[in-house]
Order: structure tokens, then sequence, then C-alpha cells
């Protein structure tokens, strides 16, 4: 009778385990990080599956057409993913975003793939570390950078004699 | 050939695009606004040979004591966020602390005549640096700027060595701190690149040139190379310069004049 009742509760636990899993599956089909900017839109700058095989590809096509032709226009650069997938802290602190618990960081350490961008690129984006916050009147990527979204107008922020940016 | 005639069509549409832009800035409003908008654009197109960078720097201009440009350029690329290792000797340091603008003050024996100059990387027309890097991470800008890809360099340090200049750094140390705009990593060689970002962005002038502005000496002038109506192609016809070491033929694209 308590070897039943025992293996009747290992039976659960393992059954409620089995849902769990699958109801984090189920969730986690969304991996953006709450409070960043990716977090309101639909999808990424491409199809987002597109994104989690390609995005590798992506910024390193990118980052030879910046450093050698000088192409900055762009919605496929590192400085956008940073831009857009970046978290805040309480205190409205960029977090880092090659963090263990951030976009970069969280998905690179479950698939053991060495991230190394962040040996040499910022990791928060620009107004925070850049420039602009250390010199007045300097231009940081926040100020030049082209939208990565096609932003409706209402978050965009923009006063109403302002142009409004280009759908790219 | 094929490529001599792809650039030509660039060329054409290029200056289509100017001649519209100038009727359109004509017809809508006279012209500062629009032109201001355009010009903030950052670059949608690949840089072309259309242009080349360079600077001359009038040496007469430059004062002594003042390193303004110096720490302009530190400021804006970052160098100032390095941080001395932990028990580094601070004499090494000094040596190995990344710059890519010093401040040189040069005394003749004979005269006791002294010249202050800034300098950096002097954007060769053929540079050493680029003939001899093994992986192709050392290239000159069709625009004519010099500089490294970091994702390319494998710090052999080559280019340092070719340099006559001394106009190169290598990262030795891990850099917590770094800008979007200038990254910086362990094991890279870097230099001045002429305020690339501000070029891509469609900015006026370098943040060394700015800054000795700013105080009034202008002694560091920016332009283009190939624009006979550019301010520095101008000064360049009225005042003497010369390029230092001009002995190897490397055509530089930074001058100075007064030495």
């Amino acid at each position: 009778m308590a070897n039943a009742l025992v293996r009747g509760s290992f039976i659960s636990f393992g059954l409620a385990g089995a849902f769990l899993a699958l109801a984090v599956q189920a969730a986690g089909d969304n991996f953006v990080v709450p409070g960043s900017r990716a977090a309101n839109e639909k999808s990424c700058v491409e199809q987002t599956d597109f994104m989690r095989r390609n995005h590798m590809e992506v910024i390193k096509h990118q980052r030879d057409e910046t450093v050698h032709g000088g192409i900055r226009a762009t919605q496929h650069s590192l400085a956008g993913c940073i831009e857009c997938h970046g978290a805040k802290d309480p205190n409205g602190q960029p977090l880092p975003i090659n963090d263990e618990q951030q976009f970069c960081g969280a998905c690179h350490a479950f698939t053991a793939v060495r991230l190394n961008c962040f040996d040499c690129h910022a990791t928060v984006p620009a107004p925070a570390l850049g420039a602009t916050a250390r010199l007045p009147g300097a231009l940081g990527m926040g100020s030049w950078h082209p939208p990565i979204h096609a932003t409706p107008a209402s978050r965009m922020n923009l006063s109403p004699g302002q142009p409004q940016p280009a759908e790219r | 050939m094929m490529n001599n005639s792809s650039e030509q069509i660039d060329q054409d549409r290029r200056g289509f695009l100017g001649a519209a832009a100038g009727v359109a800035t004509v017809t809508l409003a006279p012209g500062v606004l629009l032109h201001g908008i355009a010009t903030a654009e950052p670059r949608a197109e690949r840089v072309t040979d259309t242009v080349r960078y360079g600077m001359l720097i009038d040496t007469t201009r430059c004062a002594e004591g003042c390193s303004a440009c110096v720490t302009a350029c530190n400021q804006e690329n970052g160098l100032d966020l390095q941080r001395m290792p932990q028990g580094m000797d601070p004499a090494k340091w000094d040596r190995q602390e990344a710059r890519w603008i010093r401040k040189v003050k040069l005394q003749d024996n004979l005269t006791g005549h002294v010249t202050n100059l800034p300098f950096m990387c002097q954007h060769c027309e053929h540079p050493p640096c680029v003939d001899v890097c093994p992986t192709g991470a050392s290239f000159k800008r069709a625009d004519g700027i010099v500089m490294v890809d970091r994702h390319l360099c494998i710090g052999c340090r080559y280019c340092m060595m070719a340099c006559p200049y001394k106009a190169r750094s290598f990262i030795h140390a891990e850099v917590e701190e770094k800008l979007t705009l200038a990254p910086r990593g362990k094991g890279c060689v870097e230099s001045c690149n002429l305020c690339v970002h501000r070029r891509d962005n469609g900015q006026a002038s370098t943040a060394c040139a700015d800054a000795c502005a700013a105080l009034g000496h202008k002694a560091i002038l920016f332009g283009d190379l190939k624009d006979p109506e550019s301010p520095l192609s101008k000064a360049l016809a009225a005042l003497p310069s010369r390029q230092i070491r001009e002995n190897l033929a490397l055509n530089t694209g930074v001058r100075y004049s007064g030495v």
C-alpha cells in the first residue's frame, strides 16, 4: 500500500514535470526579454524563425558592408540588435545584453555557443555609455541610428512638426 | 572593365540625385533646413573613390601646451575608457596604452626653434601596413581612410612594425568599457580612422579638428583632397606643405605646413 502510494506520487510528480516542460515550451515561443523594445514588436527585422537560424549570417554580412563600405543606414546592425533587445533594470539602467539572463547571453549559454561579439562591441545601447552621455552635443548612436522597425508614429514620440522617418 | 562601367553608372546617378536635391532645396525653401536633414542621414551606399579624405596641419597655429585634439580624440573614440591592468608598471602602461593622436614637439638644436604638431595615422595612398597584413584586416577604404577590420585582425602586429609613423596601437588586455561607435577588444591593432563614423554619418569634420577650431587655433583642417574647390585643397594650394617622410613616396593624406 505504502509502495503504491510512493509510486503514485512519483508518477504524479513526473507528469506534473512533463506538463510544466510543455507549458514552458509553449510560453517560451517568444524568447524576447520582457521590458526590451523588442517585446512590443510583432517580429524582428526579418521573420522570427529566419532570425533564429540566420542572425549570425545577417550580422556577419552586415559587418563587412559597414566596415569596408561604410554603410550604416541599415536594419541589420549589431548596434540595432542591442538597442532593441536590451532590457533595463528597475532603475532604468540598461543591462548588458550578453549577461546570462539577457537576450544574447541566455540563448548562447543554453546552446553552449561562445559569443565573442562583445569582446569588442558595447553591450548596452549607445546613449548610456556613448559619446552622447559624456559629451554634450556630441552625436551618439541614439540620435542617428535609423528606426529599426517601422514603429507606429504614436510610439515614436515625435513632435507634430517633425518629419516622420521613412519606412524601410 | 566591368568595375569601371558600374562605377560610372553610380557616379551618374549620384550627379543626378545631387542635381535633383539642389532643385528641391531651391524650390521648397531657402536651403538650410533641408540640406541639414539630408547630410545627417547615415550612409546607405558604399563609399567610392570620388573623394579622398585628408588633413592639412598648420604647425604655426598649433599651440604649445595645448592638447585639445588629443583629449577630443580620446573622448570621441573611447580611448579614455582604457584602464591600466592591476599591478602593471605605470611606465609600461604608458608605452602600451592605445593612442590615436599624439602631440609632438620638435626643436631645431641649431636655432632653438620649436615646432608643435599633432601626429596620427597619415592615411597613406600606398600604406605599408596594408602591404604587410597577412589577413587583409589592415585595409584602405575607397575614400582613402586606412583602418583595421578587427573581425579579421589576428593581432600579429606586422602593421605596427611596417608603419613609419608609429601610428598604431595594440590592445593588450580585455577592455571593459567601450563605445558603440568604436568597438575595441583584446588582441587587435587600431589607429586613427579619421572619425569614420562621422564620415558615414555625413558630419563635416573630425573630433580633433573640431576641438582645435573650438579653441580658435584652427591648426587642423580636414577635408576632401580630390575636390579642387574644398577648403582643404585651396589651403594646400595656398600654403607650402610637406609630407612627413616624403622620401618613402607613400603620398600621405595628412600634410604639414611650417615644418
